[in-house]
């Protein structure tokens, strides 16, 4: 039998009662559409993730105070902090030769206020080396200027968003606002950075560091960010922090240093997990949908025992009738699967449509990974079906009307 | 030429066992008309599915055209049903799927025929049996007697050398069953073995033999 025939004649077999070739369809391309929505969804968050943390350069160190491991007592998720991390600090770390730029952070939340509008945001005291580290843009005046960490000028710089919200359409650059009781002089605007690292930077106050020491009423720094002065001195300048930190801690190793490439390894690593475990679930619908083609199958042998008398009667062999069930399941499965690909195609599109932001794709491999799980399953449980076809006792089925 | 040889057949049913057959014996020479006859349960039926290669017996040699037939394994039985053995059923046995030209072909397609060749025989197929305009009809838009002349042109479009009709008339009225019978001895007197079962004495009277069978032995006719 020519495998043209072969596929005329399971398809013509496949499409002759409609409501049952419709019901498996719809299984296989829920199916389908399911691994690969869900994959794609999972892979782009991943990307997504790395994006942002790439963004913000790949020799960074960050300096937390307190230390990882427990120190006793209920488990804290950072130990304790027994001594600050200061700007004196900083100005030590400065001198190691591992070390190229550094910026201390301050961060808090602080009624901003121009005249009688007030709002509550984000204030975070910084140097003028966040500017690069953290790949800023200005789209107006300038940046804080360099220059002693330890000296608070009244200066400040405001996101997009923030400055819409304080001044309106009115010119801000060169205007005063209150943050708390103090007051400080608009000398620079954000440029749309978007996100990063969860902070939208059009939200946010930066001012001097030490001004937002004085504000705060605190000596403490948020975290510091240490630039390596090269990607191979990343675990010098480690070093180089925890020996300076611990001379000045009286021993003590009170500091967490983290690295931007273990961060965005991590993350990598667990959206890769989280990814596949989507992709194994989304493959159980999948062999559901398979189980409900073995099933329909099974009901179409039964229901066609005279048709398959038949064809032996006719002269087929063992092999052919096989080779003429499979063929119909593994069509249905296949023609599920084409539909389930259209499907998906077109919801990620559409999603990436509304939400660019999020640069939302199809992962490619998603694609071979549910062809080859629909075609698998539809050939798996086709094969039972199948064999119940081919030992059909071809006497007795022609025996009935 | 058509040789069965202490044919044995035998049915379990529960914890009896059922002999079909028994010390079956018979042979038929090329372009026989034999009538197997006898009431129901008498082993009819199994005989025609022995012979037809859908049933395997349990000891005895079926010999063939002078080919041990029953020595064949199933693919080698297939591939002789599918040359040498056409059938017809007293309930047709059309797929309701295919119109009348594709039942008709259905034979060659399974032999893997070059389609040229197909629409060649189905056509001629079509105006030797009087359905030249019922092509593309469906089974379900035909009468009994089209249906019945559809499933005689399926069964001998790769001229086989046996005929195994099973009841033909069986569920047709008067007029369609004897234009049935006609073609069927029509194609008899070509050359084509005819072996017929039916309890239709009628029926049975017009063939050159009769083979009478009860509980699962032949009683007369053989030889």
């Amino acid at each position: 039998m020519h495998s043209f025939d072969m596929l005329l004649f399971s398809m013509k077999a496949a499409t002759a009662n409609r409501s049952r070739t419709i019901l498996t369809l719809i299984a296989m391309t829920i199916g389908v559409s399911s691994v690969i929505i869900l994959i794609s969804l999972g892979d782009s968050a991943r990307r997504y993730v790395v994006e942002q943390f790439s963004s913000l350069g790949s020799n960074l160190l960050i300096i937390l105070p307190g230390r990882t491991e427990t120190v006793g007592g209920p488990p804290p998720l950072l130990g304790e902090t027994p001594r600050d991390l200061t700007l004196d600090d900083v100005v030590a770390l400065t001198r190691s030769t591992a070390i190229r730029r550094i910026a201390p952070i301050v961060a808090g939340s602080a009624p901003v206020s121009v005249r009688q509008l007030e709002r509550e945001m984000m204030v975070i005291g910084a140097t003028a080396e966040l500017l690069e580290m953290r790949h800023l843009a200005m789209s107006q005046g300038r940046f804080l200027p360099p220059g002693d960490p330890t000296r608070g000028t009244s200066v400040c710089i405001i996101g997009s968003t923030g400055r819409k919200e304080l001044f309106g359409s009115r010119q801000a650059l060169g205007q005063w606002l209150r943050i708390g009781d103090r007051r400080f002089k608009v000398i620079g605007i954000l440029g749309q950075t978007g996100m990063s690292m969860g902070d939208d930077m059009g939200e946010v106050v930066i001012i001097p560091v030490a001004s937002a020491q004085a504000l705060f009423n605190t000596e403490s720094l948020f975290r510091v960010l240490v630039e390596a002065s090269s990607p191979d001195s990343i675990d010098r300048a480690r070093e180089a922090i925890l020996t300076i930190i611990r001379t000045r801690h009286d021993g003590e190793d009170d500091v967490t240093v983290i690295s931007q490439g273990a961060i965005l390894a991590t993350f990598d690593r667990i959206f890769r997990a989280l990814t596949l475990s989507v992709a194994g679930i989304a493959a159980i619908s999948l062999v559901v949908a398979g189980i409900m083609i073995m099933n329909i199958m099974l009901v179409s042998v039964s229901n066609r025992r005279v048709e398959i008398g038949l064809l032996k009667a006719l002269g087929s062999t063992h092999y052919q009738i096989m080779g003429l069930f499979l063929t119909e399941s593994a069509l249905l499965s296949l023609t599920g699967a084409a539909i389930g690909f259209l499907l998906s195609i077109v919801s990620i599109e559409l999603a990436a449509v509304f939400f660019p932001e999020f640069s939302l794709q199809i992962a490619p491999w998603s694609l071979g990974f549910a062809f080859a799980v629909a075609l698998t399953t539809g050939i798996a449980f086709g094969v039972l079906p199948a064999r119940r076809a081919a030992r059909l006792e071809a006497a007795l089925a022609l025996a009935q009307r | 030429m058509i040789k069965l040889q202490d044919i044995e057949r035998i049915f379990q049913v529960g914890d009896e066992e059922v002999h079909a057959l028994q010390e079956v014996n018979m042979t038929a020479v090329a372009g026989d008309y034999l009538a197997i006859m006898g009431p129901s349960g008498s082993g009819k039926s199994t005989l025609l599915h022995i012979l037809g290669l859908l049933d395997q017996p349990d000891s005895g040699t079926y010999e063939l055209d002078n080919v041990k037939v029953s020595d064949l394994d199933e693919q080698q039985q297939a591939e002789v049903r599918r040359h040498k053995i056409g059938f017809v059923f007293q309930f047709f046995h059309l797929v309701p799927r295919l119109t009348a030209a594709e039942n008709i072909e259905l034979p060659m397609v399974l032999d893997g025929f070059d389609p040229a060749e197909r629409k060649k025989r189905v056509a001629t197929a079509l105006e030797a049996f009087g359905l030249a305009n019922r092509a593309g009809h469906r089974p379900d838009q035909l009468s009994g007697g089209q249906r019945q002349r559809v499933a005689i042109a399926r069964a001998t479009i790769m001229q086989p050398s046996v005929i195994l009709a099973d009841e033909p008339t069986g569920n047709l009225d008067r007029a369609a069953g004897i234009e049935v019978v006609n073609i069927l001895e029509d194609l008899n007197r070509q050359g084509i073995t005819l072996i017929i079962v039916t309890h239709d004495p009628a029926l049975g009277n017009r063939a050159n033999r009769k083979i009478e069978m009860v509980d699962g032995r032949i009683i007369n006719g053989h030889g």
